[in-house]
Order: C-alpha cells, then sequence, then structure tokens
C-alpha cells in the first residue's frame, strides 16, 4: 500500500458501513420498533425526538442490527455542509477519485444513514436531504454528475431535541414535516432500573438511590436546571459506583457536573446525592 | 482617607434626602451623627442612603438616623444582612415594619458574634432547589423567627448558630427544611388539629407535643426516603449530646416509626403521654401553626380542584378530537399506588383506557394525593361549563377621546372563541426622564460582573468563522485547491473561490424586551428590571444586535400603555439611559395588547431572527373586567400565536414561582424561564440572552 492511499484510507469522507453483528442491549419503551419497522416498509424517513441521553442512538443501533442494514452515524456540527455529506473529490496517484460522503454512502449501499443532532449542522446542509426525504429518494450529487436514486432499503433517520432554547436552533417546517416522529422519553422507572442495571451491573440497592436521585433532578428541570439527569448519566454514575467509587464523588462526577455550572445548583444536587446516599 | 465634615455631610444628605426633609426636620443631626463614623462607614452610609432612597426617601432617612450607633457594631456582612432585612419588612409589611428592623439593629450585632453561624441568605436559594428536588409540589422558602410551614412556604430561622461548625449549622438548616417539607408530603394538617385537640384540657401543650412527635414520625419517613440524611442526623445527635436523646428510641414511639403511620398516630398517643412534662428539646423543633395551614390547605384544594377539572376537560377535548378516541359518556378514572416513596403514582384513565396526562396535570394530582389521599369523584369531573360574558365589541366611542389618540387592537375571547373588534385603545408614551446616575451606580455596583459579562459577550461577537471557497482572502484554501485540481484533471472549468478568509458571522437578528411596568413590580423587582436592562445594554453594545425597550401596563381596555424606552434606531444615548431610570411601577399588565402593539412594530424592521422577550412578574391581569385568569391568559396566548405567524419568536424570562401553571400553555414549554431569586435577575438576563442566540 503506498502512502497515498493510506491517507485516503485515514479520511473521514470515506465511512465504513458498520454492519452490527451482535444483537445491541436494547430495552424497548412503546412500540417504537414496530413504529420504525412500519415507516421504513413506508419508505418515510424518521425523525427521532427526545432529550439527549434516552436510548435514540442506541435505538438506531438495535433496529440496524434487527433490519440488517449497515448504519452510517453523522454527529452534526455547525461546521457540517453539504459537501462533507454527499461527496467530494479527492487526488490519489495523480489521478482525480471522486469519494462519497456518508450520505451518498449510505444511499448507495441502501444503509441507514443517522444524522445526530441534526439542528447542530448547518442550514443549508439540510436541504440536500429534502429531494431523499420525501417520494422521490433521490440523492443528487451535482459534481460528480450523478443522480443517485435510493434503493428501497435506505432509511434516512434524523434526531432532534426539542428542548433547546436557543431560537437559532429549530427544525424548519419544510423539514420536519417530512418525517414520521418518534417520541423519545425517559423510560419508566422499573424499565429504568433494568437497563442501568444491564449496562452496568450495579447492585438492586444502589441503583434504585440512583433513580431516586434522577427523578429529584428531573424535578428541577426548569428550575434552574435545562434538563434532568439522563439515563446515560445514570449509567455513568453506576459504572463508577461499581468500580468502588464512593456514590457521592460519583455522582458529582457524573451527574451534578455534567447537568450544571452553576455552583448553588451543584451544591443542592451534592446535598440531594449525600441525603440518598 | 480623612473623614468627611459635618457640613460636607449635610449637603449630601440634604441632597439625598430632600423629600422627607423640611424647615423642622433637617438633614443637620443626621449629619452629626454620621460625622463621628470613619470614612469607610461613612461611605457605606451614603451609599446605603442613596440606594434605599429609591425605594422609599422615609426608609433611607430611618437608616441614616440608625447608621451612626448601630454601624459600629456590626461586621459588613451583619450590616447588610440588617438592611436587607429592612428593606424586606418593608416591602412585605410597610414602612412601620421596616423602620423597625433599623431600630433594632441590636439582634444583628448579637447574632454576628458567633463565627459558625449560618444565615438564612447564604442558604436559602440551595435549600429552595433542595427542596424542589425532594418535591411534591412547589415550596417557597422565606425566614422567620421560628420554623414552621402553611404548606406553601417554609419558614426557616433567620441564622442558625447552635452548631459547632458551619457544616452542622448547615445541616440543621437542611434538616429543618426538610422536616417542614416531610410535613406536607406526609400529611401532618391532613385533618383539623385544632379539632383534634379541643378535648385535652391545654391544647397548646398538646400542640407542642403532637409536633415533637409528628418530628419522629416524620423522621422515620424520611429515613425510608433519605438514609443518608438519617445517617447525618443520628451523627449530629450523637455528638451534640442533647438531653434526652434516649427518650426518642422510647419502645411507647414504635406506631409512629411504622411505614403507614399518619398523624392520627401521633394524635392518638397524645392520650397516653404526660402531657406535664417537659418536651425534649431539637435544634431543628420548629412550631406547628395548624390554623395558617389549614387556610393554605383549603384555598389549595379549591384552587386545584378548578384546575384539574378544567385541564381534565382539555384532555377530554383532545381525546374526542383523535378520531379512535372517547365517547361523550365515558369517565375519567384514577388508580393511586401509595408504595412509591418517591411520592404516589397515580395513573388516569379515561373510559378505561390509560391516558399520559403532560407534566402540570401530573403534578397537580400528585399534590392532591398530598392533601386528601385520594382523588375524590368529584374532582374528576371535567369541566366544560362556558360562562356567557354578554359583551359586544368595543367600539372606539366608549373610548374618552381626552386620552390623546390610540392605536386599537382586537382581543381574543377564548370563550367565544372570536376577536372582539378594536377592543383596546393602546398608547405610546415617554417615561419621565429618571436620573441617569442610576447607571453609573449599577455598573459600579456590578463592576466585575460586567467585565465577565462583556468577555463573554465577545466571545459571542468574535467568534470567527473561516469561511472556505473566497474569492480572495488570507489564506489558500487547501480543499478547494485539491478539488479545483481534480476538476481541472477531469477535464472541468478550473474553480476561482480558492482561498479562505476570516469573517465575524453576522448576527441578522432583531431583539426587543417588554418590560413589565405594573404595579406589582413596585420595590425590588423594578429596581432589579431597571438593572437587568443597564446590563443588557452594556452587553448588547458590545455585541452590535439591534436591539429595542418598551415597557407596557395600563388599566382597563381603554387605557394601555406602551412606555417608550428604546427604538431599534436609536442609539444608547443619555436620553435612554434617563428612560430606564425612569421606569416606574405604573398600574395593570394587560398583555395581550402590548405584544400586539410590539409585533407592529416589529413588522417595519427587517431581520432574520426577530426575538420578542418579556420580563415579567406574574400572569397577565387586569382591573375590574374579566382579564384576570383563564381570559388573560388564553388573549395572550392567541398574541403570541400571532406573533409566531409574523416570524416573531417569543420568550419570558419571569420571577413569579408559578409560572409553570400557566406560561408552557402561553410561551410553548421551552420558550420561558423562572428566576426564583430577584436579586439575580440582573445578571441572568444577560445570560439567558446569550444562550438563547448562541
Ligand atoms: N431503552 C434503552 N435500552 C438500553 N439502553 C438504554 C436505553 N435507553 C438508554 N439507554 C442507555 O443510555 C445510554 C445513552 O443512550 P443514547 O442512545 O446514547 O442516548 P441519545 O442518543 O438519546 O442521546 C446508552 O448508552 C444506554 O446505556
Ligand atoms: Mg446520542
Amino acid at each position: 500500500m503506498d502512502a497515498s492511499t493510506s491517507t485516503r484510507t485515514a479520511t473521514p469522507l470515506q465511512p465504513e458501513a458498520r454492519l452490527i453483528t451482535h444483537e445491541p442491549y436494547y430495552e424497548p419503551v412503546a412500540d417504537e420498533i414496530a413504529l420504525f419497522e412500519a415507516a421504513c416498509d413506508s419508505r418515510i424517513p424518521v425523525l427521532l425526538k427526545g432529550p439527549t441521553g434516552c436510548g435514540k442512538t442506541r435505538f438506531m443501533e438495535y433496529v440496524a442490527w434487527k433490519l440488517k442494514r449497515p448504519l452510517i452515524t453523522v454527529s452534526c456540527h455547525d461546521d457540517l455542509t453539504a459537501n462533507d455529506l454527499v461527496g467530494r473529490y479527492l487526488i490519489t496517484n495523480n489521478e482525480t477519485v471522486w469519494v462519497d460522503g456518508p450520505l451518498a454512502h449510505a444511499v448507495r449501499v441502501g444503509g441507514i444513514c443517522y444524522l445526530d443532532e441534526v439542528v447542530e449542522a448547518r442550514k443549508d446542509t439540510t436541504v440536500v436531504i429534502h429531494p431523499l426525504a420525501d417520494d422521490r429518494r433521490m440523492l443528487p450529487i451535482e459534481k460528480h454528475g450523478e443522480l443517485l436514486r435510493a434503493p428501497d432499503s435506505f432509511v434516512l433517520a434524523m434526531s432532534y431535541n426539542p428542548g433547546y432554547q436557543s431560537v437559532l436552533k429549530e427544525l424548519k417546517q419544510s423539514t420536519r414535516q417530512r418525517f414520521v416522529a418518534i417520541e423519545f422519553n425517559y423510560p419508566s422507572e422499573t424499565l429504568e432500573a433494568k437497563i442501568v442495571a444491564a449496562e452496568s451491573g450495579l447492585d438492586a440497592a444502589n441503583i434504585a438511590k440512583l433513580l431516586k436521585l434522577a427523578h429529584m433532578t428531573r424535578n428541577l428541570k426548569g428550575n434552574g436546571l435545562d434538563e434532568g439527569a439522563s439515563t446515560r448519566l445514570l449509567v455513568h454514575a453506576a459504572k463508577l459506583i461499581k468500580r468502588g467509587v464512593a456514590a457521592r464523588v460519583a455522582c458529582h462526577g457524573a451527574i451534578a457536573e455534567a447537568l450544571t455550572d452553576d455552583a448553588e445548583m451543584l451544591r443542592a444536587i451534592d446535598e440531594l446525592t449525600s441525603s440518598i446516599f | 482617607m480623612p473623614p468627611l465634615a459635618t457640613a460636607a455631610l449635610e449637603k449630601r444628605l440634604d441632597a439625598l434626602l430632600n423629600p422627607v426633609l423640611s424647615s423642622r426636620r433637617t438633614a443637620a443631626p443626621l449629619a452629626a451623627g454620621v460625622a463621628t463614623l470613619p470614612r469607610a462607614l461613612q461611605d457605606f452610609t451614603l451609599h446605603w442612603v442613596e440606594v434605599i432612597g429609591r425605594t422609599n426617601y422615609e426608609m433611607a432617612y430611618q437608616f441614616a438616623a440608625a447608621a451612626p450607633e448601630a454601624l459600629p457594631a456590626l461586621d459588613t456582612q451583619a450590616a447588610e444582612a440588617w438592611i436587607i432585612q429592612a428593606m424586606d419588612s418593608y416591602d412585605r409589611e410597610g414602612l412601620y415594619q421596616g423602620s423597625l428592623v433599623f431600630k433594632q439593629y441590636a439582634d444583628f450585632a448579637q447574632r454576628g458574634l458567633n463565627a459558625h453561624g449560618v444565615q438564612f441568605n447564604e442558604v436559602a436559594t440551595v435549600l429552595e432547589r433542595f427542596v424542589c428536588g425532594l418535591a411534591g409540589r412547589r415550596l417557597n422558602i422565606d425566614s422567620a423567627e421560628t420554623a414552621w410551614t402553611d404548606t406553601e412556604t417554609l419558614y426557616l430561622p433567620p441564622r442558625i448558630t447552635v452548631g459547632a461548625s458551619r457544616d452542622e449549622n448547615f445541616l440543621i438548616y437542611k434538616i429543618i427544611a426538610t422536616l417542614l417539607w416531610a410535613q406536607g408530603r406526609y400529611g401532618t394538617f391532613n385533618i383539623d388539629l385544632n379539632a383534634a385537640l379541643a378535648h385535652h384540657s391545654e391544647p397548646a401543650r398538646a400542640l407542642v407535643w403532637l409536633n415533637y412527635l409528628e418530628v419522629i414520625r416524620l423522621e422515620a419517613n424520611i429515613a425510608r426516603l433519605l438514609p443518608g440524611l438519617a445517617r447525618d442526623l443520628a451523627a449530629l445527635r450523637g455528638e451534640s449530646g442533647e438531653s434526652g436523646e434516649s427518650s426518642d428510641h422510647d419502645a411507647r414511639y414504635a406506631p409512629l416509626r411504622a411505614v403507614d403511620a399518619g398523624v392520627r398516630d401521633s394524635i392518638a398517643l397524645l392520650d397516653t403521654l404526660d402531657l406535664q412534662q417537659a418536651v425534649p428539646r431539637r435544634a431543628w423543633l420548629g412550631t406547628l401553626r395548624p390554623a395558617s395551614a389549614k387556610a393554605a390547605r383549603e384555598a389549595r384544594l379549591t384552587r386545584e380542584k378548578d384546575a384539574l377539572q378544567a385541564a381534565l376537560a382539555q384532555l377530554f377535548k383532545e381525546q374526542i378530537q383523535n378520531a379512535d378516541g372517547a365517547e361523550e359518556n365515558q369517565n375519567f378514572e384514577v388508580r393511586v399506588n401509595h408504595d412509591d416513596n418517591l411520592g404516589a403514582d397515580v395513573e388516569l384513565t379515561l373510559g378505561g383506557k390509560p391516558l399520559a396526562p403532560p407534566k402540570p396535570v401530573r403534578e397537580l394530582l400528585d399534590s392532591i394525593v398530598q392533601d386528601l389521599g385520594e382523588i375524590p369523584d368529584e374532582y374528576l369531573l371535567a369541566n366544560t361549563a362556558q360562562e356567557a360574558t354578554g359583551e359586544g365589541d368595543g367600539d372606539e366611542q366608549d373610548i374618552a377621546p381626552a386620552d390623546g389618540p390610540a392605536v386599537y387592537y382586537d382581543e381574543w375571547d377564548f370563550q367565544r372563541r372570536h376577536y372582539r373588534k378594536n377592543w383596546c385603545a393602546l398608547r405610546e408614551l415617554e417615561p419621565p426622564a429618571g436620573d441617569a446616575a442610576f447607571v453609573e451606580s449599577t455598573l459600579k455596583k456590578y463592576a466585575p460582573q460586567v467585565t465577565q459579562l462583556k468577555r463573554n459577550f465577545e466571545l459571542l461577537r468574535g467568534e470567527d468563522r473561516l469561511m472556505k471557497r473566497q474569492q480572495h482572502g488570507d489564506d489558500i484554501d487547501l480543499d478547494a485547491v485539491i478539488a479545483a485540481y481534480a476538476d481541472m484533471r477531469a477535464g472541468r472549468e478550473l474553480p476561482q473561490r480558492l482561498f479562505t478568509k476570516r469573517h465575524k458571522a453576522e448576527r441578522n437578528l432583531a431583539v426587543m424586551f417588554m418590560v413589565d411596568m405594573s404595579g406589582s413590580t413596585k420595590g425590588w423587582i423594578n429596581e432589579a428590571e431597571r438593572e437587568a436592562l443597564v446590563l443588557l445594554a452594556e452587553a448588547l453594545q458590545v455585541l452590535g444586535d439591534r436591539y429595542a425597550i418598551y415597557g407596557f401596563s395600563g388599566m382597563t381596555r381603554k387605557r394601555c400603555e406602551i412606555f417608550h424606552i428604546k427604538r431599534f434606531d436609536e442609539p444608547y444615548s443619555e436620553r435612554v439611559r434617563q428612560r430606564i431610570a425612569g421606569i416606574a411601577p405604573q398600574d395593570y399588565t394587560r398583555m395581550g395588547a402590548a405584544i400586539r402593539h410590539l409585533s407592529a412594530l416589529f413588522e417595519t424592521v427587517d431581520a432574520r431572527t426577530k426575538l420578542l422577550i418579556t420580563l415579567s412578574d406574574g400572569k397577565p391581569d387586569d382591573y375590574s373586567d374579566n382579564y384576570r385568569g383563564e381570559y388573560g391568559i388564553e388573549d395572550t396566548r392567541q398574541a403570541l400565536i400571532e406573533a409566531h405567524r409574523a416570524g416573531i419568536k417569543p420568550f419570558c424570562i419571569t420571577i413569579d414561582h408559578e409560572a409553570r401553571d400557566y406560561l408552557p400553555h402561553m410561551y410553548g414549554a421551552a420558550n420561558w424561564t423562572l428566576i426564583d431569586n430577584v436579586l439575580r435577575l440582573p445578571l441572568k438576563v444577560a445570560d439567558i440572552y446569550r444562550r438563547l442566540t448562541s
């Protein structure tokens, strides 16, 4: 392998279609799996709505495994351009080579393309997904002079957190109205206990205490906190405790500090933690 | 610096207190007193005379009179606590009570002696959040001489000094707050205590004992919910070595520790005790005030019953609208599962079909279960009753023309589901010019924070974007060159845009601030609003965003008023500063008309994002017509929907603790925020603005 090819393999523009071979652990919360499958069968794109850390990414991994289709995830950020999604020309060995971006790649292999936190992307990038997201199901690649038609197995999915307060981060109607929405929220107490146990191996007594704390931070949402502790944060804290970190320290690091910078709020969460543990 | 001479002081005090001085009451005796103080305390005195004078001149006078004796006896912290307490009393109870606090400075000197002492003001915010986390229902925190609660507000002592360390004193605060919270959560007042104690020969003694027994019962509940706190409590008890410690473990009290023990068990136990014995002392023992709690509970039950019935009516409508939904004759039912120690788990069904009610409804259900242990059937009758108002549209004749030219706005009548045409007459007025020195002193007061604020906003502005593929630029765009090269090799035209350029991202944004000038903002809220605007203006100057500020108030639909503080195209001038300083509480809050007027003003502004931020302290409200309550909320909501349609994004910053009951409905779940402490408003507003627009 010569130098230029190795540079090529290192570029993020050539995503590996990730075929998930082992069943990811996912606890269904309601009928979201059936809904997703029905949307796929009807070739309608899917919008996962919900706060961070409530299982959206895990859900995508699970359905990708179940449908046996490659999953291509793009974490959106504010420098993400249309070219980053679609693709571009590169030069190797004095030759120009077209390299698909993740979206084009997913279309080509008939996989699932998951745009995580889509509002973070530049506004104009959402426009390239429009022709893919209605019944045309096409991706025009102007540069390459190509019009990709999505095979039936292609699925477009994206996630969106409606709780954001920034007025600059709202999803445009013209975009959102193309999608079937699946709402995610924190799982019920019993389910959440089961998830945290499965993910961390922590004992039931400590998990019950963690859930109590989570419940209390969720009470604080809108009273100084933008979000309560998500399932993800509970899993983090549980893993730390399982490894022998003192509960108060684990909850401070994995939960309180993750939720806020406000000194008095940090103190209040620490006081709740120390009251419970 | 040398102390100021009497004559100089007299001149300053005369200027500061002029409105309450006369030929018989001059500044001379005050000046003579203040002259005895060292320079630092003189400056301290003058500063506070000025600040207090902004709220009330007589209070400022009383302060100046008390300062010469008081200040030498207090350290700075105690002195400020003293002033704050006095102003607090003034705000709530009036001039007499306020000036009384100024005379009783000795109390504060006394409290200043203990180095480990913890003051209410230091812990109020943390504890308020702490109990909010414990939840059940929203509780306010306030201070009072002894600890007690009416189940709506937790009153905590102004200072705790009995502990051996600051940590221990804080812990005692935390235990008191938790116990008072538990009185609501575990139903201390769910029966009529005064009636239940009436058969005792000394009901007052019985009440003191009952308080003690309830503490034992509630501690057992707390131990189950909060084992960590129970452990801290046990440690505190062991170390503090209080007498009577063992009596808590008295076998006679065992029934109180049972999982299902209730207040009736405490009352029953009273009959078996010798009430003449002294009640054991505990640092965290407050008092019970059954009458206040009963009144609060009854008012709450009425309020929540109405709210629940209205919410169920709404839910019912939604269910019917859903195609597969409910039929007219279906009923709501609930099942309450008590075994959950995070609060009762209430399941709501309609015609047997389980519903997932929104958070406010779940909170209502939970709160009612706390008071009653169940949801009585009559609470579940959805209230669909419609009231006829019998009022027609407004016409311009019945609005007095003498008040000058007005603009007319429609108003939304939610019961009749249509607009009342030209219902509100609105006038745009100039507020009286205030003293621009207010701006200076605010900037001085917040000097360190202003620096930080500016830096934060600088960051926002300075977000340099690296613009790629530019025709001209500072650097070569490697990606573009490679792509161009590739294009060229592929026989395509050579693209021209091969450079990168740094560019400040254009913030194509215009923001309008709508400031509540209703009478209810009188006092510290008004001051906080003005300070907030000063800091905000400072920050926005850095950012360069276009902004406008308007105040709103009025009385009845015939006199809605908008006060012009700063137009979009107006620079932040001396005049604007004077108008900010001059913002003063007026009358009521007919919000719909104000929003419609400001939306109309927005029409001429060309910006990609238009933001309308309201600073408010409560619900829409107006004098002597039905604007208060649901009508006003629905009209405001409608006005906001109209604003939305016009491409305006509304957002509300409020200090009303009840905001969650109505703001989500008006503004949507994410478009409002609650600031729980007025004193924080000034700094928070700029902060929220930054978050909102980044
Ligand atoms: N339903 C669920 N089944 C299994 N694990 C879950 C579930 N919900 C949340 N989790 C746990 O929470 C973590 C965070 O979820 P994630 O999918 O990353 O959240 P999101 O993508 O919504 O931000 C996961 O790593 C997993 O441990
Ligand atoms: Mg994720």
